[in-house]
């Protein structure tokens, strides 16, 4: 309130204006507490637990639960790791898995599913998004187990039998080709999210302005690249952004599928390491500690990914500004 | 470009967007659908434009069936009550997307774009988004966009629903003008009937899927076709009234309980030789509170209008609508005699609601 003739204010009324801007700040505080306390117990402090970890020798032969009676070993584990000669061909087949699979399947495939599905009847699109939704929803043991038979060596596998039944020489497809499957595996999974993002932003373009395009001498296709692209621009990013990051920590289908391997490491990512060093060492001795610094590290590409994301795509102005009115 | 819709029927499924309109418009001429919501307007308008696809009938732009043709290739411009700008271009890329698509060379583009935002009185805009400019502006925007093609065809839908009332009110004036200097043939949609009447060379008129009456604006006004016309063309709207006619030494009568109204042959001779009760319809302006008058009747409600005052009459069961100078201060309950003006009257069969005085 601005009055014409300003006093200094009374004392009593500064006490009152604190204790106003004391109520506002505890109220956003207290929206912010069950997200804060979610955070805190699911992410923060495992992650000190996992940091704290990754400085001990912890394994199964020294094992203990109580945090003081570990050994501390300062950064050993960090420097085993970087001399490790595995260690840079797994990160780069992560780099690979990851790359690969976001451009082909999470983004491309999610964005092509959509254009056409939106472009065609309503309600047949919505068969073929729903069944796209299905090895999402599969649990991964079953829809891994159902890849395994298809690909599997004769006379198991439904691809062989095939191959048999038309006289063809019969493969080994996961060991010949595993990366083709690791990808395409991960891929279809990754296609509906990235799949119903997209439709509803489509959807959500006004009627109008389709027809506007259309109406103004485009072709659908024109209309996709002029129109459609440029308006789920936002959309678009969240999707790699997420999906990268989601790639990036998943193995389960990975340790189903080929589990690292066929040999030494061959579909190892690095995810998937932080596991076998902890939890499933070859040679019957789970490492915490060293599998903890794989899992350290891995928080903080993501963490990194994450800022510079931000930052290239300009996350803050899709906060600052409401684009979805200007639609 | 002269545009010929025959037997055009649109259907979603069960849902009748439109049926069986056929619709002659000459070229250069300006022709307003006008219909209550839903009637079918905007339906009719994106058949034409080629967005749907006519589930019967023929459309033929001059001499060419357009029932297939892509709406790109039809060379049409189209202006949208939601203005439709792509929000992610400038207004400048706005206007020149038309010319874009067309492969046009840049600097003509140019030429071209910054022409038609001049005579839009838009050309210290261009380097805005859609965003930023107030819902005037980017009508204007929408309308150098639908121009800049140099279209064979103009097709507006209701573009000025969205706008205040003194906007609406030059942007008429503004769009009329443009199109007679144009001489691109219009089809103007709204629900708008004064926007119909001021605007349109023709109007057709729709109900319900189906084309009501298709005439000049005066024509619809004095000789409505049927009492859908009648009741929607006005403002305020037609009064109503079931009578029976009859003749009576040398003249005819029209009569419902108490009230009894002379006619002369001329408008008493037809729904007197149709036999049977009759809708009769009177225009507010046709009926006068005067000293001595046909029928008296007490004063319900006024409602001042500012120039002039509404008035509804009741005459014992029915209500008449009717205006009146403010400066006699008419008083709800007062007593009044109201003279009929019924050289103007209409007359309807009440089963088929067509005009018993002017033949289709
Ligand atoms: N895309 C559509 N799908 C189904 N029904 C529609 C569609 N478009 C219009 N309709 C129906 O067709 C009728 C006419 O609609 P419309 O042409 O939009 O009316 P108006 O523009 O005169 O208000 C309405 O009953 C409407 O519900
Ligand atoms: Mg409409």
């Amino acid at each position: 309130m601005s009055e014409p003739n300003r006093k200094p204010k009374s004392s009593a009324a500064l006490l009152q204006s604190r204790r106003n801007a004391l109520r506002s700040y505890l109220g956003a505080y207290g929206f912010m507490a069950p997200a804060g306390v979610l955070v805190l117990i699911f992410f923060l402090i495992p992650v000190a637990i996992v940091l704290y970890l990754s400085v001990t020798n912890l394994a199964s032969s020294n094992f203990t639960s109580d945090l003081a009676k570990m050994e501390f070993i300062g950064l050993k584990n960090y420097r085993t790791l970087f001399n490790d000669q595995f260690a840079r061909k797994i990160f780069f087949n992560t780099i690979f898995y990851v790359l690969v699979t976001l451009s082909l399947f999470n983004v491309s495939l999610a964005l092509i599913v959509s254009l056409l599905t939106t472009h065609i009847d309503r309600s047949a699109g919505f068969v073929f998004r729903a069944l796209w939704i299905l090895p999402r929803i599969t649990s991964p043991v079953v829809y891994i187990l159902i890849w395994k038979r298809m690909a599997a060596e004769a006379p198991f596998g439904i691809l062989n039998q095939f191959n048999e039944l038309l006289g063809n020489p019969t493969y080994n497809y996961v060991a010949t080709n595993p990366w083709v499957f690791v990808v395409v595996v991960n891929g279809f999974i990754g296609v509906s999210f990235g799949m119903i993002i997209f439709t509803s932003a489509i959807e959500s373009i006004p009627k109008d302005l389709l027809n506007a395009s259309l109406v103004d001498g485009s072709s659908r296709m024109q209309r996709i690249r002029y129109v459609i692209l440029p308006l789920i621009r936002w959309p678009l990013l969240f999707v790699v952004t997420y999906q990268t990051l989601s790639l990036l920590t998943s193995f389960v289908e990975i340790q189903l599928l080929t589990d690292g391997g066929p040999g030494l490491y061959r579909t190892e990512v690095w995810s998937l390491t932080a596991f076998h060093r902890a939890l499933s060492n070859y040679f019957g001795n789970a490492q915490w500690g060293y599998g903890s610094a794989f899992a350290v590290l891995l928080v903080m590409i993501g963490v990194v990914l994450a800022v510079i994301y931000m930052r290239v795509f300009r996350f803050d102005e899709l906060v600052a500004e409401p684009r979805v009115e200007a639609l | 470009m002269e545009i010929r819709i025959d037997n055009l029927t649109k259907k979603f499924g069960d849902v009748v967007g439109v049926e069986d309109l056929t619709l002659h418009i000459d070229d250069g001429e300006f022709v307003a659908f006008l219909g209550p919501s839903g009637c079918g307007k905007t339906t009719t308008l994106l058949t034409l434009a080629g967005i749907y696809k006519p589930t019967d009938g023929l459309i033929r732009f001059g001499d060419r069936v357009v029932n297939t043709v892509q709406p790109k290739d039809r060379n049409i411009g189209m202006v949208f009550q939601s203005y439709a700008l792509y929000p992610h271009m400038t207004i400048f890329q706005n206007i020149a997307y038309p010319l874009k698509l067309k492969k046009t060379p840049k600097n003509v583009q140019n030429e071209q774009v910054r022409q038609v935002a001049n005579v839009m009185g838009i050309g210290e805009l261009l380097d805005r988004r859609p965003g930023q400019l107030s819902g005037g502006q980017q009508q204007r925007v929408a309308l150098g966009r639908a121009l800049v093609k140099e279209p064979d065809v103009l097709l507006f839908d209701e573009p000025l629903s969205n706008l205040d009332a003194r906007l609406r009110l030059t942007m008429r004036g503004e769009i009329k003008h443009l199109q007679k200097n144009l001489g691109i043939t219009s089809i103007y949609v709204t629900h708008d009937q004064v926007e119909a009447m001021t605007m349109a060379d023709r109007i057709a008129v729709m109900n319900r899927g189906h084309l009501q009456a298709f005439d000049a604006p005066d024509e619809l006004y004095d000789r409505p076709k049927t009492r859908f016309v009648a009741g929607f063309v006005g403002n305020p709207p037609m009064n109503f009234l079931d009578v029976e006619v009859s003749p009576s030494n040398g003249h005819f009568l029209a009569q419902a309980d108490s009230i009894q109204l002379p006619l002369g042959a001329e408008r008493g001779a037809p729904p007197a030789g149709h036999g049977g009760p009759v809708v009769m319809g009177i225009r507010p302006e046709d009926i006068q509170i005067v000293d001595e008058g046909d029928v008296t009747g007490e004063i319900f409600v006024v409602e001042p209008l500012g120039r002039e005052d509404l008035i509804d009459a009741r005459v014992g069961p029915h209500g008449f609508i009717l205006l009146a100078d403010t400066e006699k201060q008419h008083r709800a309950g007062e007593r009044v005699s109201l003279k009929f003006d019924m050289t103007q009257a209409q007359f309807f069969d009440p089963q088929t609601e067509r005009s018993l005085l002017w033949r289709q």
